[in-house]
């Protein structure tokens, strides 16, 4: 394994979760839902993916477990603020309070286990060239279904139907009602969607990243993923390159501590998000687009009057 | 458009029989019956509250009522949902517009149509049901770049492309200029001619005695009369939905050589924002003892002009306002009312008054520093501001269920009177008022108009922003028109005609050159 292999595989491993998050958390604040649970619903993911691989001995179930835990919490988060109608951002921090706290007591028993690793796909031949065989064709599938994933949110919204009623529900959920969409419905798959991401992102990090239980191994990706869905305008390449250059910046001040560059490890440390959100903001410099994209609904509950 | 069944003779296309509908203990409809027929244009009226907008939710499937039914050719029916009346053919044009400003039109279209999601062929078909009825849109255009009447036909294309038997039609008219309203009869007269049943919602009533065929009076949630429009005048079809004679506004002549109060010069000021529009060298005057009104269609730079004036954005500089004589344009708000000016904004929820809070609160905030009785040492009186919000309460007649209630428990009427009441009673010298009786009914508005004309009759320089012609024409001494930003000359009241009021409104001043023609219009 060269270096620039070895930085590149990091990179990937690095942006993975955070583009994960971030791209189901963008489908549920398009649809007009601020869920700032994704920091516990990812955690969920993380702890749930890690019991459940290894108590059958299957990292695939595993994945399966992650999801769900995610999307399990995120149905709690949509019951209690599309159904119960309460206040999104407290809803959003408490899930992640309940997440960071459920997740440290059923770890309890789950600290310092040996993890079963997620292996990498192998695709005879391609997987073996130099370079491009490891990075482009020797990941493992939660990888590929991030990237798979932004493609098919990036299509379903500008493209779709179902895009068209997510954009609509987020931009004027009284107009959307009025059209006789179920305002309330759209909302739930939506925060669903991002329970689902967010929880596999977690997965990615006990299952592949780092195969082992560490209470609080999410440390704080999940709210850089919130960041990343803002600063991007909503626009799910934007969100990819975010997570990717985040990523990039993050494993190059690693690897220049590691060389002994001698550089403050705190400005080192405060790289990546300075310098993601510059990129970010001079992504978004056009204010036609952003208003645009920005859905007018984010945060605002929704009472059909019936 | 017209089915077998629709053209027996005289057989109804819709009844709505004796409906009830219920929200708690109050009785919005009261057994409504209404009888459309197909190809007739007919009216709906009632004063706000009477209950009409919740009988045309119940017919498209928004509501569920309480009691009664619903006959669709005769035929009972359940509108379980918008998309059911849709599919009956039921196609409803919303007063406030259903429309999604982030999104293109034909998406727009494209979110009410079932069947194949296919942009470029749907945009074909707008392009081609809008050039057939004279209803020009681009297909491409996002709608928060267009304006209220192209909205509007955003939302009749919408409508005409599910060749609809009953088009609902929920104040039409109250955003649009007199020719985009010439323009909607003649497209209404042409599809009911075509065999479509109109059903029309409205409460200006030269308007439905011009267009409608058939009208049903509604007040307090019961039906009062059906009656024949062109048989009527638009004074007894007043009484019918007041219930009593509406009171008519009285102004005397006036001079017209009273102090210049409120100022003007050339205020330029970039838009705020994507969607905002830039004022570009407003210059005006307001003399104390006159009423002068800006007409203009909603979005032309009125929103911008009022926070200007009333100092929630600053002027470049300070001789771009002037109140009372003194510059005060780079002063904030409180700085203004000190001056003794006083500004009612448009949105009286929210912007007017805090929600949440109680009368004698929301008194308190735009007079706290004026009137030095209600806040002493830092302290708040809070009897003294009690004792206000009584008397406003009593002068204005807004009536509350109890004594001192939150400001969202008031009806929008009721609110109205009351913020105008808490700014006019403290006799300012000049007085700003942005829509002064958007949505609100007759009789509050005879009322709110008075008021304002007395006002300036003792003495106060009265400046009203309005997309209302009938009030501005009942009220203004002078008026001038807003359109993208720029604001024509202000001509005398008697000297201008509705016709070239709205031909300005459309813009035509732009074009007529900069210099604003000052020539004795026709």
């Amino acid at each position: 394994m060269t270096g620039l292999e070895a930085i590149l595989m990091t990179i990937i491993a690095a942006a993975t979760p955070l583009l994960l998050a971030a791209i189901g958390e963008l489908v549920a604040e398009r649809s007009g839902v601020l869920n700032l649970g994704v920091e516990g619903m990812m955690i969920m993911g993380a702890i749930g993916g890690f019991a459940a691989a290894y108590v059958s001995g299957s990292a695939m179930l595993g994945v399966a477990a992650a999801v769900g835990a995610g999307v399990g919490m995120s149905l709690l988060f949509a019951f209690l603020t599309q159904t119960l109608v309460s206040n999104q951002v407290a809803t959003g921090l408490a899930l992640t309070l309940f997440g960071l706290g459920l997740s440290g007591l059923i770890g309890e028993a789950f600290t310092g286990l040996p993890g079963v690793k997620l292996p990498p796909v192998h695709v005879p031949g391609l997987s073996d060239l130099p370079l491009v065989g490891p990075v482009l064709f020797g990941q493992d599938v939660i990888v590929y279904a991030s990237v798979a994933l932004t493609a098919l949110v990036a299509w379903v919204l500008a493209r779709t139907r179902i895009g068209l009623v997510i954009r609509a529900t987020g931009g004027n959920h009284h107009s959307a009602h009025a059209l006789g969409y179920n305002v309330i419905a759209v909302r739930y798959a939506c925060i669903a969607f991002g329970g689902a991401t967010a929880g596999l992102a977690g997965g990615y990090l006990s299952l592949a990243y780092t195969p082992q239980w560490i209470e609080n191994m999410t440390a704080g990706r999940g709210w850089i993923a919130l960041a990343l869905v803002v600063f991007s305008t909503w626009a799910p390449r934007r969100v990819a390159v975010g997570a990717y250059l985040f990523g990039t910046v993050w494993i190059m001040g690693l690897y220049v501590q590691g060389v002994g560059i001698d550089i403050a490890p705190q400005l080192l440390a405060s790289l990546p998000y300075l310098i993601t959100i510059a990129a970010l903001v001079a992504l978004s410099g056009n204010r036609l687009l952003t208003k645009v994209n920005t859905p007018a609904c984010l945060g605002q509950p929704f009472v059909p009057d019936r | 458009m017209s089915g077998p069944a629709a053209d027996r003779d005289g057989e109804f296309l819709l009844e709505a029989r004796d409906i009830v509908k219920r929200f708690g203990d109050f009785t919005a409809n009261d057994r409504v019956t209404l009888r459309l027929r197909p190809g007739r244009i007919h009216a709906l009226l009632g004063e706000n509250g009477a209950g009409k907008s919740t009988l045309v939710k119940i017919i498209y499937g928004a509501l569920q009522p309480t009691a009664g039914e619903l006959r669709w050719h005769g035929e009972p029916v359940t509108v379980a949902n918008p998309a059911a009346a849709r599919r009956l053919g039921i196609g409803m044009v919303f007063q406030h517009f259903s429309l999604f400003e982030a999104l293109s039109v034909a998406e727009n279209i494209a979110l009410a149509m079932p069947g194949a999601f296919d942009l470029a062929a749907l945009g074909e078909r707008v392009a081609r049901v809008s050039a057939e009825y004279g209803l020009p849109l681009e297909p491409t255009a996002l709608v928060a770049d267009l304006s209220v009447g192209e909205r509007q036909r955003i939302e009749i294309v919408r409508c005409l492309l599910q060749a609809p038997r009953l088009l609902i039609m929920d104040e039409p008219t109250a955003v649009l200029t007199p020719q985009e309203a010439d323009q909607l009869f003649v497209t209404l007269r042409r599809l009911a001619a075509d065999g479509c049943a109109v059903l029309y919602i409205s409460h200006r009533l030269e308007e439905v005695k011009q267009l409608c065929h058939d009208a049903t009076i509604l007040r307090l949630g019961r039906v009062v009369a059906d009656v024949d429009p062109e048989a009527e005048t638009a004074a007894s079809l007043a009484r019918l939905m007041v219930g009593a004679d509406v009171h008519t506004v009285s102004t005397e002549a006036h001079a017209g050589d009273g102090p210049v109060m409120l100022a003007v010069a050339d205020l330029t000021l970039p838009a705020n924002g994507p969607f905002g529009v830039a004022l570009r060298s407003v210059s005006l005057d307001v003399r104390a003892g006159e009423i002068v009104a800006i007409a203009g269609v909603a979005g032309n730079g009125q929103s911008e002009l009022f926070e200007a004036l009333s100092g929630e954005r600053l002027a470049p500089a300070p001789g771009a306002v002037s109140i009372a004589g003194t510059p005060c344009g780079r002063n904030g708000v409180t700085a203004r009312r000190r001056l003794g000016a006083a500004f009612v904004p448009e949105e009286r929820l929210g912007h007017s008054a805090v929600p949440g809070f109680v009368l004698s609160e929301n008194v308190l905030l735009t007079r706290h520093t004026s009137d030095r009785t209600m806040v002493s040492g830092g302290f708040v009186n809070r009897p003294e501001a009690r004792t206000v919000t009584e008397r406003v309460n009593a002068r204005f007649d807004v009536r509350t269920s109890r004594e001192n209630p939150e400001a969202s428990a008031l009806s929008g009427g009721n609110l109205q009177k009351f913020v105008v009441g808490r700014e006019l009673d403290r006799d300012p010298r000049v007085v700003v008022i942005n829509q002064p009786t958007w949505g609100v009914d007759a009789g509050a508005a005879a009322l709110i108009r008075q008021a304002l004309v007395d006002m300036a009759r003792a003495g106060a320089a009265v400046l009203v922003v309005s997309q209302d012609l009938d009030e501005i024409f009942e009220i203004a001494d002078r008026i001038a028109v807003i359109s993208r930003g720029e604001l024509s000359e202000a001509y005398p009241a008697r000297a201008i005609d509705r016709e070239r009021v709205g031909l300005f409104m459309a813009g035509a001043h732009e074009t007529s050159g900069r210099e604003r023609p000052g020539g004795a219009p026709a």
